[in-house]
C-alpha cells in the first residue's frame, strides 16, 4: 500500500482529506504511483502532469524520503521506504506567489 | 416572481449572487474553487440550473466543473484540451514562430438549445466543444488552421480566444474574437471560418486594416436582431449591420474609447453600454470617475451612467467578460471590477448599487434570469 500526500488545492478537487492509499500493481516507480492516483480519482489527470506530454506540471513536485525526484525519469523506483508505506510520496505546489 | 442569479469569477474563487426581480437584496454564496481563479461561468439557456466554469491556477492547470443544481453542487468533469492535428505555430512576441500551447479557458459559450452541448474559447487560442456536458472535449480545428494563424500574435493578456456569439436565427453561424487576431465568422457550425474584420483600424499594427492582427476585446449581439454587433476594440468602438461583414466607427463622444467589455440591453437593441478607460497603459477609468456609457442610438452619442458610481479616486478596470444583463424589465446591467465590486443597476443603468464590495478581483459576471 502506497501513501500519498496530496497538496491541499488537489485534494479539495479529489475530495478526500489526509492522504491518500495506493495500490500499485508491479514496480513502485514515479509513473506507475501516478497511474494509480489518477485511476482512483481521475479528477486529478491534467493536474499533475499535462495531458498531452503526461510531463510534471512546472510547479509542482514530488518528495520522497526527504528527497526531491521532481526532475527524475517516470520509471524511476520509489524508496522501499515508499514502496512499503513506511514513508508517505509527497506531492507537492511549489511555493511561490499567488 | 421571477430571480436573477449572477455568476461571478474571480482571480480567487466563484460567488453566485441571487435576488429577487426587485433586485435590492442579495444573497451571496461562495467563494466556490476558493484560491483557484475562475475565468468563467455559465448557465445553460436550454436548463439555467445546468452551469459550467472554468477554474484554472497556476500549479495545477485547467479544470471545468458542471453543477446541475443552479451551483449548489459541483462536479469535476472533462479537462482534456488536445488540439486537433499539427500543432503548428503562431508568431510570439519577438516575432518568432511559437508553437500552439494550451494554458486555460478563457470562455465558455453554452449552447442555446441543448444544455450538454458547449462550447470553450481557450488559450492559445482555439475552439473546442463538448456535446456530453463537458466530459470530453473537441477542438473545432477549423479556425486555428486558417490560414493566417501562423501570423496571429498574443495580446498583452495571451493569446486568447475570449468570445463565442451563437447566432440564434442562422443555425451554425457563430462568430468568435481573438487577442490579437480580430472577430471571425463561420456559417457551418464551426468547421470553417473566416475574418470579418473589413473597417476595422488598428494603429497598433504594421498595415493598420489589416485582415487579421487586431486586438478585438468583445463583440455583443442582441438576440432579436443578430445581424447587428457591437464591438469594442482595443480602442474604438464599432458597429456590424451585415453579420461582421463591415465595420464603422461608433465611438463618438465617448471621453476615451478604449475599454473591454460591451453589452446590449436585454430589450431595447440598439441601447448598448461601454466602460471608458483611460488608456491601454493606464488601464483605469478617465479621471478617477468610473462611468457606464450608455447609447440609445446604437452608438455616436453616448450619455454617462454614474449614479450609485464612485466619482473620484477611482482606480479599477472592468473586464472584457464582466459586464452582463439580465431580461427583466425594466432591464437590469451588472458589471465587476478588477477592485472586487460588483455594480447592479435594476433600471437599464439609470441608477447603481454594489451588490458585493470586497470580492477579489472579478474576471467575469454572467447574469441568468430564472422563473
Amino acid at each position: 500500500m502506497i501513501r500519498v500526500v496530496l497538496p491541499a488545492h488537489l485534494r479539495t478537487l479529489a475530495r478526500v482529506s489526509g492522504e491518500v492509499t495506493l495500490d500499485v500493481e508491479g514496480p513502485v516507480t514515479l509513473s506507475a504511483v501516478l497511474d494509480a492516483l489518477e485511476t482512483a480519482y481521475p479528477m486529478l489527470r491534467g493536474a499533475i502532469r499535462d495531458h498531452g506530454t503526461q510531463q510534471r506540471r512546472p510547479f509542482v513536485r514530488f518528495f520522497a524520503c526527504e528527497e526531491d525526484l521532481s526532475h527524475e525519469p517516470p520509471d524511476t523506483k520509489l524508496p522501499e521506504a515508499i514502496a512499503s508505506g513506511k514513508e508517505p510520496f509527497l506531492i507537492v505546489g511549489a511555493m511561490a506567489g499567488g | 416572481m421571477s430571480r436573477v442569479r449572477v455568476l461571478v469569477g474571480t482571480r480567487k474563487g466563484a460567488f453566485i449572487l441571487t435576488a429577487d426581480g426587485a433586485r435590492k437584496r442579495w444573497d451571496v454564496s461562495g467563494p466556490h474553487f476558493g484560491g483557484w481563479e475562475i475565468y468563467h461561468l455559465k448557465g445553460s439557456p436550454a436548463d439555467r440550473d445546468r452551469l459550467y466554469a472554468s477554474q484554472s491556477s497556476g500549479w495545477f492547470g485547467q479544470v471545468i466543473q458542471r453543477s446541475s443544481d443552479g451551483g449548489k453542487t459541483w462536479e469535476p468533469v472533462g479537462n482534456k484540451f488536445l488540439y486537433d492535428g499539427p500543432t503548428g505555430t503562431h508568431q510570439w512576441y519577438d516575432g518568432t514562430p511559437h508553437p500552439w500551447e494550451f494554458a486555460r479557458v478563457w470562455h465558455l459559450e453554452p449552447s442555446l438549445t441543448d444544455p450538454d452541448t458547449i462550447y470553450a474559447g481557450v488559450e492559445d487560442a482555439a475552439l473546442f466543444r463538448s456535446t456530453d456536458g463537458g466530459q470530453t472535449w473537441q477542438e473545432l480545428p477549423g479556425l486555428r488552421s486558417h490560414g493566417s494563424a501562423s501570423s496571429w500574435q498574443p495580446g498583452a493578456g495571451g493569446m486568447c480566444l475570449h468570445t463565442i456569439l451563437l447566432d440564434p436565427s442562422h443555425p451554425g453561424r457563430m462568430f468568435t474574437a481573438i487577442s490579437a487576431a480580430g472577430a471571425f465568422r463561420s456559417d457551418d457550425e464551426g468547421t470553417t471560418w473566416r475574418p470579418v474584420n473589413h473597417g476595422l483600424r488598428s494603429e497598433g499594427i504594421p498595415n493598420p486594416t489589416a485582415e487579421v492582427g487586431h486586438c478585438v476585446h468583445r463583440i455583443a449581439m442582441h438576440r432579436s436582431r443578430p445581424g447587428v454587433l457591437f464591438m469594442q476594440k482595443h480602442w474604438d468602438v464599432m458597429r456590424s449591420d451585415d453579420g461582421g461583414e463591415s465595420w464603422r466607427e461608433v465611438s463618438g463622444n465617448l471621453p476615451s474609447d478604449f475599454g473591454f467589455p460591451i453589452d446590449v440591453h436585454a430589450h431595447e437593441p440598439e441601447t448598448i453600454y461601454v466602460v471608458p478607460i483611460k488608456s491601454d497603459s493606464e488601464h483605469y477609468p478617465p479621471d478617477g470617475k468610473l462611468r457606464v456609457y450608455r447609447s440609445r442610438s446604437g452608438g455616436n452619442e453616448w450619455e454617462p451612467l454614474t449614479n450609485g458610481l464612485p466619482q473620484q479616486h477611482c482606480y479599477v478596470n472592468v473586464l472584457r467578460d464582466a459586464m452582463s444583463v439580465d431580461t427583466l424589465d425594466p432591464c437590469g446591467i451588472y458589471f465587476g471590477t478588477t477592485g472586487g465590486q460588483v455594480y447592479a443597476s435594476a433600471d437599464g443603468g439609470n441608477t447603481w448599487a454594489p451588490i458585493v464590495r470586497d470580492l477579489p478581483s472579478v474576471v467575469s459576471v454572467e447574469a441568468q434570469t430564472l422563473p
